[in-house]
């Protein structure tokens, strides 16, 4: 039963992402009968190449993914090397830790709330030291370079690599390591990029190409951050998928074979690029340079990278649920001169809906998630070296949802909230997995032995004593998978085809508006489901083993 | 109620590890001695029926007159213990013993508040087992594994976490009962105060004597 349970996850993983790109190829070269595609044909290609946007779509996508990926593993690695091992570190980590339960659409929006010509920050300086009495004509938000695009990438994937990094050290030798370079002379940052960053990027390689392929082909940010006028690749091929002229399908498959070809692409470079940097790296090392000056402006460059995030999004945030209780709010007011609940009550109707679906899609995902991991490690799935677990993150969602969505289409299920849970739960796993693997593997295994020679077969091992040992991961790793369920756009939009709707997918629709009051009502909203999910899964095992001193926290 | 370990071999790979022929008697002890890493753990290991996959074992364990050797570990009756005590800890006092009693027991209650009154505990049934002392948990540890009636007990250097007075008082404590029940008991160690404390035969993990 538990080997089952192995395989299939492994064919949920592997099967969707595979079955997807299939489902891409046949219309990319103008097959697909469904919609009148008979013959086999280069015409898709010619529409996508006579784009005029398209040198330009293409060439954001692979500038803001390699400027959000570098920067990201650039300030976590620093934030890590300048502060790991002190008490300002545990502090970091736990500030930046709740980020990751953020879906991508919320923090996107609360940034833009932030930068945008009106938004606090302008507030903040004008009119004394700008003079502006008006919000300045300027494009921040969708500026034409995607700097508002990798900067609202930044703040998810520097928490996200954050987390990676610290799951790593333990196997990295960190703290020694560290310790034999500082006591060599080195400094702080220096001493750790050079003794203990190789190590540790091994073994985070998987989840920096997940952040590289994701950032190139990201939809839901760049609809919020992205430029307008030429849009991303990403966005343009759902531009296209989603055309009421279904003739457009075609090239939307064949721009998302192009999609997928550009992140093989760029990940072949990024790999090449790695072994240069290690013969660099290895040189670099045996070069003796303490930088020990280093440290003085290097650590406060972490620390103020770590802050920096915090308060953009924190702040975002707060920018969000003020205006959604917004009533009048002039420039450059730092603050509203009246509250209402005039939107809210508005929306109460749409949002208890869209609230229900968003958690019953969650929660059935979630738990069919959970299920296949524990039956997936108890046959012996190993964690991190299961490098297919990070296919479907991997293999970027515009490139293969097309394809899924086509055989939907075909089979009939497009549209049902069973379909996009099922969609959701390719996305669901690989995360909820990710967080249940080390912990299950850290179990200590005697407390099995020891059972097992008290008469307990393997079933009472697992629902007695394991389970209930590892009850706070468990809670985790639900949150987890509960927090990326809700955050799928792209998945929702694609099988739900327009007839299932979530928190996320209303929320993301309204970036186009302008309409700040109903953003943040829906952006809150967004924010507020995963998050209200992941202190219930704080508190649940607290309170359950609250007269249990070795349940706590080790 | 013997134990015997007939002509036990463990490899890996290739090289043999633990070679041991005996047999223990009911309520006697065969200590193994030897430094860390020999193989003492990996015997035990064996014992219980839980080798790691990167070991081959040659040879039969028989209890009580019983091939065991193809067992699962909850069919052996072979109660463990290790120098940590790995009482549960989401389960009470009480709820840890009553893991270990066997399922259709009558009056559960009273004898799980017998077991405690016999390790001393009285009335700490619905106690944490976090909030106990280090020798408190050892002995609930203790209990537990006898209430699940073993046919022979499996000891992992279980004296060595606790401080000495209490190490010379647990293992009486343990001895005492293994003997009352006539239990037979392979005890690894490299304490050799415990040996000796232990009573019986004292070998290294290649079988061969060793004088005290």
């Amino acid at each position: 039963m538990a080997r089952a349970g192995l395989w299939a996850a492994l064919t949920l993983l592997a099967l969707p992402v595979l079955a997807g790109l299939a489902g891409v190829i046949g219309p990319a070269f103008g097959y697909l009968p469904a919609l009148g595609g008979v013959a086999w044909s280069l015409e898709p290609w010619r529409g996508v190449l006579g784009w005029p946007g398209l040198g330009a779509a293409v060439r954001l996508s692979v500038v803001t993914g390699l400027l959000a990926t570098g920067i990201s593993l650039a300030l976590t690695l620093l934030i890590v090397a300048a502060w790991q091992g002190t008490r300002s570190f545990l502090w970091i980590t736990r500030t930046l830790a709740p980020l990751l339960s953020l879906p991508h659409a919320a923090a996107a929006f609360g940034l833009a709330f932030l930068i945008a010509p009106s938004g606090w920050i302008a507030r903040g300086l004008s009119p004394w030291a700008t003079g502006w009495e008006r919000p300045p004509d300027l494009l921040i938000v969708n500026d034409p370079w995607g700097l508002a695009l990798v900067a609202g990438l930044v703040v998810k994937e520097v928490p996200f690599l954050l987390l990676m990094v610290l799951a790593a050290l333990p196997q990295s030798d960190s703290l020694r390591a560290q310790l034999v370079a500082r006591s060599l002379g080195y400094g702080r940052v220096m001493g750790w990029m050079k003794a203990v960053a190789p190590r540790v990027y091994v073994q985070i390689r998987l989840p920096v190409y997940a952040v590289l392929a994701y950032s190139m082909s990201v939809v839901d940010v760049a609809l919020i951050l992205g430029p307008t006028r030429p849009k991303v690749l990403a966005v343009q091929i759902l531009e296209w998928m989603t055309h009421p002229d279904l003739s457009m399908r075609f090239q939307a498959a064949a721009a998302a074979l192009l999609q997928l070809g550009l992140v093989v692409a760029v990940l072949v470079l990024w790999r090449l690029g790695e072994s240069a940097l290690a013969r660099r790296g290895a040189v670099w090392a045996a070069g003796g340079a303490r930088g020990v000056g280093a440290d003085a402006v290097l650590r406060p460059l972490g620390a103020g990278a770590a802050l920096g995030i915090g308060l953009a999004v924190g702040l975002g945030l707060a920018g969000l649920l003020l205006w959604s209780f917004a009533g009048l709010w002039q420039f450059p007011a730092a603050l509203p001169e009246s509250l209402s609940l005039r939107i809210w009550s508005g929306q109460m109707g749409a949002l208890q809906r869209r609230l229900w679906d968003s958690a019953l899609i969650a929660l059935g995902a979630t738990g069919i998630a959970l299920a296949l991991c524990i039956a997936a490690l108890q046959a012996g799935a190993r964690g991190r070296s299961a490098g297919l677990i990070y296919l479907p993150l991997i293999v970027p969602q515009i490139a293969f949802l097309p394809g899924l969505a086509t055989f939907a289409l075909v089979l009939g299920v497009d549209g049902t909230r069973w379909a996009v849970m099922g969609a959701h739960l390719v996305f669901v796993l690989p995360y909820v997995f990710l967080a249940l693997a080390d912990p299950w593997r850290a179990w200590d295994s005697r407390a099995g032995l020891v059972a097992a020679g008290l008469g307990a077969g393997p079933a009472r091992v697992l629902w007695a004593v394991r389970l209930p040992m590892l009850a706070r991961a468990l809670c985790v790793a639900f949150a987890v998978g509960f927090a990326t369920s809700v955050a799928q756009y792209l998945p929702t939009l694609l099988i739900g085809a327009g007839r299932v709707s979530t928190v996320t997918t209303e929320a993301v629709a309204l970036a186009a508006s302008g309409n700040r009051r109903l953003i943040g009502v829906w952006a809150v909203v967004q924010m507020a489901l995963p998050m209200a999910v992941f202190v219930l899964a704080l508190l649940l095992p607290a309170w359950l083993f609250r007269h249990r001193q070795g349940m706590r926290i080790g | 109620m013997s134990l015997r370990l007939d002509r036990l071999e463990i490899a890996r790979a290739g090289a043999v590890m633990v070679r041991l022929d005996r047999e223990i008697a009911p309520g006697a002890v065969l200590s193994v001695m030897g430094p860390s890493g020999c193989g003492k753990s990996t015997l035990l290991a064996a014992l219980v029926g839980a080798l790691p996959g990167a070991f081959a074992m040659r040879g039969r364990v028989w209890l009580e007159g019983r091939d065991v050797t193809a067992l699962p570990p909850h069919r052996r009756r072979m109660g463990m213990l290790f120098q940590d005590d790995l009482l549960f800890p989401h389960l009470s006092v009480a709820g840890n013993l009553g893991f270990g009693l066997a399922r259709g027991v009558a009056d559960r209650a009273g004898v799980i508040d017998a077991a405690l009154r016999e390790a001393g505990l009285e009335g700490m049934g619905g106690r944490d087992p976090a909030t106990l002392s280090g020798g408190q948990r050892a002995r609930v540890a203790l209990m537990r594994v006898l209430l699940s009636e073993p046919r022979a007990l499996l000891l992992d250097e279980p004296f060595a976490k606790l401080d000495a007075g209490l190490r010379a008082q647990m293992r009486e404590f343990v001895f005492a009962r293994a003997r009352a029940r006539g239990l037979p008991v392979v005890l690894v160690t490299h304490d050799l105060a415990d040996a000796r404390a232990a009573g019986g035969a004292v070998v290294n993990v290649s079988g061969e004597v060793l004088g005290l």
